[in-house]
This record gives C-alpha cells, sequence and structure tokens, in this order.
C-alpha cells in the first residue's frame, strides 16, 4: 500500500487563494473579481498586492459574468470568484452565451461547493454543477481534491486558454497529495494500484477512497484508487486500463449521481467497457443545515459509503 | 435631410440588405434593424477608429458590442459594406453552414463579431469589461454599445448600469435604441420603462437624448457630444429614438415587423422605396 500523509487539516479554497496570489506576482493579465465574497474566496492577499487588477462586482453575478468576459478583450485572464451556487445556476445563460459560446478564456472559480458548505443548507449547497457545466460545449471542469491540489489547479488553468469552472469547498480536510504526483489538466492520478475493484474519486472524497482503500485492504480486498480531478475532459485512458484490470468500479463524487463525475464514466464504460458500477452520490436529493461531516455521513458520501458500495459492486462482478 | 450624400447611400443601400436578407430565408429581424441603420453607418463609417482587418483584443481601436443580437442584419451589412467581409456572403445568412448566424456569433469567427448576443441584457456588461480592460491597458480608445429598449426588462443591465457609475468607467458609450415597441407589443402595454433619462441619470449616467434618432447628422453630432464627456469619471448614454422599420412607408408605426420578413410583393415595394445606390449583393 502507498501510504499517503495529512500534511495537516486545510481548505481547498485557502489553495484557491494562495494559487492567485502566486498569479498575481507572476502573471500580469491575471486580473480577479468577486460577487462581495472575498473573503470566503481567500482573495484579500491578491487585492492588497495587485489593487489596480482586482474588481469588486456586488452582488450581481450576472454582471460579473458579462464583465469578466469584456475583460478578456484585450487579453486579460480574468478569474471570478462566489459560492459554486451562484458561480453556475444563477448565471447558468451569461456563462453559456458570453462565455463558453463566444469562447472567452474566462475562469469560472466556485468555492462552497457541494454538501459540505454545511449549516447554510440547501439554498447554498448547490450538487448539481457539475452537471451544468459538462453540459457546456468547450467548458473545462476541475474538481480539486485538498489544498496542494487546488493550487496547483489555479496555477495550471491560468496557462490554459479556454473557460474553465474550477469547483472546490469550505471545510478544513487533509491535505495530502504531494508535487511528485504533478497536475495536469485532463489526467487522472493514480494513486493506489489494485487488482480487485477500482475506485474513481474527485474531490473532498479522495481522502475518503483512500482511508476505504486502507481499511479493505486490511481484509484482503485490493482496491485500485484513481483521483480524476479533471471531470471533462475526461481521462477515458486511465479509467479503461483500470477496469480492464479490475472488471468493477465506484465513483465518488460530492454530487448528485445525475450530472456527475460517475455519470460521465458511466457514459465512457457503456460505450466501450460495460462495467459494473456502484455510485457514491447524492440520490437526486437537496441538502440540508449540518455540520460537514454529520452532512457527509447522512448523505452516504464518506470512507464507510464506499466501503458498502465496493462490496456490493464486487458482488456484481 | 441627409446632408452627406456617401453617408446617406450606405444607408439606403444597407435597408435594401437588409430587406432581401430577411426576404430570402423568411426569418430575421428587419424592424429594429432598419431603424438602427443610420446609427450603424454613422458609427463605423464616421465616428469610430478601427480597423477593419479585425483583431479580437481591439488594442489601440474603438470597438462596439451589440447586446440586442436580434437586429443581426444590420450589423452584418455594415460590417461587410464596411470591409470586415465579402459582401456577398450577405448571401448566407441564416442558412446552413453560415458564419452570419440568426444571432450573431463568434462561434464561427466572422469578423467583426467580440461577442455572442442573442440572449438579451448581457451586452452592457460585456462592454464595462471590455472597456476596464482598455483601462488596464492604458488605451485611451472608447467602448460602444447598443442595446434595446425592452431589454432594459432584463435585471442584468441594471446591474451594470450600477457598477459603471459606481466605479467611474467613463470610456464607455452605451446607446439604447429607444423605438418603444417589443415583440408583443409597445413598451408601454408590455413593461412601462417609465422615464428611462431619469433612471439612467438616478443611475449616476451622463445622458444625452436624440428625438432625430434616424437622422445621420444629429446621431454624428450626439456621438461626438458623448465622446466630449468621456473621460469624467461618469459613464455616458444616448437615449436614441428611433423610428422601427425606417425608411420602408409600410413598416413604420407598428410593432409588427419586429420579426417578420415581407412576402414577395412587399419586399418589391420596400425595394422600390430604397434604390440600390452601391450595388447589391
Amino acid at each position: 500500500m502507498t501510504t499517503y500523509t495529512n500534511q495537516g487539516n486545510n481548505d481547498t479554497r485557502s489553495g484557491f487563494g494562495d494559487g492567485l496570489t502566486e498569479l498575481g506576482r507572476i502573471n500580469p493579465n491575471v486580473v480577479a473579481l468577486c460577487a462581495d465574497l472575498i473573503g470566503s474566496l481567500k482573495m484579500q492577499t491578491f487585492i492588497d498586492e495587485n489593487p489596480e487588477r482586482f474588481f469588486q462586482i456586488g452582488i450581481a453575478e450576472a454582471n460579473m459574468m458579462g464583465i469578466a468576459s469584456g475583460l478578456t478583450i484585450g487579453g486579460k485572464i480574468p478569474f471570478t470568484g462566489t459560492f459554486a451556487n451562484f458561480s453556475t445556476g444563477r448565471v447558468y445563460d451569461q456563462i453559456r452565451q458570453s462565455i463558453a459560446y463566444s469562447g472567452k478564456n474566462v475562469k469560472i472559480c466556485a468555492s462552497h461547493a457541494g454538501i459540505t458548505l454545511g449549516e447554510d443548507g440547501a439554498t447554498h449547497q448547490i450538487l448539481e454543477d457539475i452537471g451544468m457545466m459538462k453540459m457546456l460545449p468547450g467548458m473545462t471542469v476541475i474538481n480539486p481534491c485538498d489544498f496542494n491540489q487546488t493550487k496547483a489547479a489555479t496555477l495550471a488553468i491560468a496557462n490554459f486558454e479556454g473557460p474553465v469552472y474550477l469547483r472546490f469547498g469550505r471545510p478544513k480536510v487533509p491535505n495530502f497529495t504531494t508535487a511528485e504526483l504533478g497536475f495536469e489538466i485532463g489526467k487522472g492520478i493514480l494513486l493506489q494500484p489494485g487488482t480487485d475493484v477500482t475506485v474513481v474519486a474527485t474531490g473532498h472524497l479522495v481522502w475518503e477512497a483512500l482511508e476505504a482503500a486502507k481499511e479493505l485492504n486490511d481484509q484482503g480486498i485490493s482496491v485500485e484508487v484513481i483521483n480524476i480531478h479533471t471531470i471533462k475532459p475526461l481521462d477515458e485512458e486511465i479509467i479503461l486500463k483500470s477496469v480492464s484490470k479490475t472488471s468493477c468500479i465506484v465513483t465518488a463524487e460530492e454530487h448528485n449521481y445525475l450530472g456527475g463525475m460517475g455519470e460521465s464514466i458511466a457514459g465512457l464504460l457503456s460505450r466501450t467497457h460495460p462495467t459494473p458500477q456502484e455510485y457514491v452520490a447524492t440520490q437526486d436529493c437537496f441538502g440540508e443545515s449540518g455540520t460537514p461531516a454529520q452532512l457527509m455521513e447522512k448523505y452516504g458520501l464518506n470512507k464507510d459509503s464506499i466501503i458498502k458500495k465496493v462490496k456490493l459492486v464486487l458482488e456484481r462482478k | 435631410m441627409i446632408e452627406d450624400p456617401s453617408l446617406e447611400k450606405i444607408c439606403t443601400q444597407i435597408r435594401r440588405d437588409i430587406l432581401r436578407m430577411v426576404h430570402k430565408v423568411n426569418s430575421g429581424h428587419p424592424g429594429g434593424s432598419l431603424g438602427c441603420t443610420e446609427f450603424f453607418v454613422a458609427l463605423y463609417f464616421e465616428i469610430m477608429e478601427h480597423d477593419t482587418s479585425f483583431s479580437m483584443d481591439a488594442r489601440l481601436e474603438d470597438l462596439f458590442f451589440l447586446s440586442n443580437g436580434h437586429i443581426s442584419p444590420v450589423f452584418y451589412s455594415t460590417l461587410a459594406r464596411r470591409g470586415y467581409f465579402p459582401i456577398e456572403e450577405l448571401n448566407t445568412f441564416r442558412l446552413i453552414d453560415s458564419r452570419l448566424q440568426g444571432h450573431p456569433t463568434t462561434h464561427e469567427g466572422l469578423p467583426g463579431i467580440r461577442i455572442a448576443s442573442g440572449s438579451l441584457g448581457q451586452g452592457l456588461s460585456v462592454a464595462i469589461g471590455a472597456a476596464l480592460s482598455k483601462k488596464l491597458n492604458n488605451d485611451p480608445k472608447t467602448v460602444y454599445v447598443l442595446m434595446g429598449d425592452g431589454e432594459l426588462q432584463e435585471g442584468q443591465n441594471w446591474e451594470a448600469l450600477m457598477y459603471a457609475s459606481a466605479n467611474g468607467v467613463d470610456n464607455l458609450i452605451a446607446t439604447v435604441d429607444l423605438n418603444g415597441k417589443q415583440i408583443d407589443g409597445s413598451t408601454e402595454e408590455v413593461l412601462s420603462l417609465g422615464d428611462v433619462r431619469k433612471k439612467f441619470e438616478a443611475f449616476g449616467w451622463d445622458v444625452l437624448e436624440l428625438n432625430e434618432g434616424n437622422s445621420i447628422e444629429r446621431i454624428i453630432e450626439t456621438l461626438k457630444e458623448a465622446k466630449n464627456k468621456l473621460g469624467k469619471r461618469k459613464p455616458v448614454a444616448i437615449l436614441l429614438k428611433t423610428e422601427m422599420g425606417n425608411g420602408v412607408s409600410f413598416m413604420m408605426n407598428t410593432h409588427a415587423w419586429h420579426g417578420k420578413a415581407p412576402s414577395d410583393d412587399q419586399l418589391e415595394i420596400a425595394l422600390s422605396e430604397n434604390k440600390e445606390t452601391l450595388g447589391d449583393y
């Protein structure tokens, strides 16, 4: 077993903030916009260091998406910041027409994604955003798993031409990825080789998948763990290679099973390599108030759920 | 009366282009296109400093965004007649495999288009972004945007109006085509806009009003006046009162021609009122 060490709990949104700060220092074309959530998005250092390259838009997300689109004309690389809910559903048509269809180089950076937003409840917990964004032609969708990967993704998308949806979260979670793992847009990461079952995880569920693999290994089940951070375009090769060996798969994500990463993988497998699949995802429902840990437990988005689904899928092999 | 004969000729030819384009495919939006013909000619043939070889970034160029994308016929004809692309391409309007989509788009790479529009209410925000980009680049040129009046019913415009004045976006001239008409009837009947001037002023804009919105020389004067108001920490708007369907007798004074093409007979009458000046495409 490969061992991953938690370098200390940290929030993925701070990874974004750190990445943005670094971009401010190295890339003069990077500009940032925010819709009244500077603190939540960890944008303050970028703003302090580059006040002329920051635009406080106010609580007006539609206008923010339009302004971001316009800023690309003249060579700027705009990073918009607000909660995932207000980054997607609220402004879907603005993103669709003024950014995606218009082919603008805007980076839509979305914090507080998923149910781990916690106590604010379902009005703010979006579980449909990956689906909405992956449906847009030309949109790249990235959902990093920890502080380090979110920072790496933030740096990477600045050098990538085209619209990107970067999704991250609120709570402090284990920070375990290392520089050696690397980060390349569109390339999955094989975290743990195994032979009995493939577990593909994204976002906050990746650490849970590694924990599940450890426990299952003790029970004599060999789990291959793959981290898919780029949901679109999907790294088909790494998934197909794995299931050709294991012949069954569990997908794990903090998102509705409809429209999520699991759905993309199911589509891939049904077209090319039909494989029994179980989903760790929310079941077409809204969330509710609670602590992140309570919610992940109640909605079946943790290590225990992954273990349960692995056992289920092994029976279907 | 139009004083500059060359601009007058261009307007007449563009009206013919609009009519022939929408007639051919029996779809499209002639009313607002005809109403804004003089504005487009003033902007593209007189006011803007721009390069028809076209670069998306428009460095050290004035640039224009069309927010009410459904008046694409006048936009396409103006761009073609100004030299952005061959006038013969107007023949492909709304046809399969064309760069001249029903509503303007960057997607097919048509020179002169910098944003997709059609879903209303988004152009002013985009124009503000481009204006901010120019400021960051120390580019002294001006950003223009045209919006419809019915389009002001979209809330995003008011977010953008608030932003531009609060942040002193003063390298931007937003024109509203106040023709008082939209698909379902007059703007008064559908959803009254109230006093647009007072609303814009209350949102912190410097507002010019032009009642003769189909007089090319008055439009040029007003655009020049608007340019003189730039650089004073205040965004500038022009409320342009136009006649929908202008130049075609039976298309004026009604909202009926917002999105309807003329029949063969109607086209003949309309073209007889607008004789060929620069050669049909």
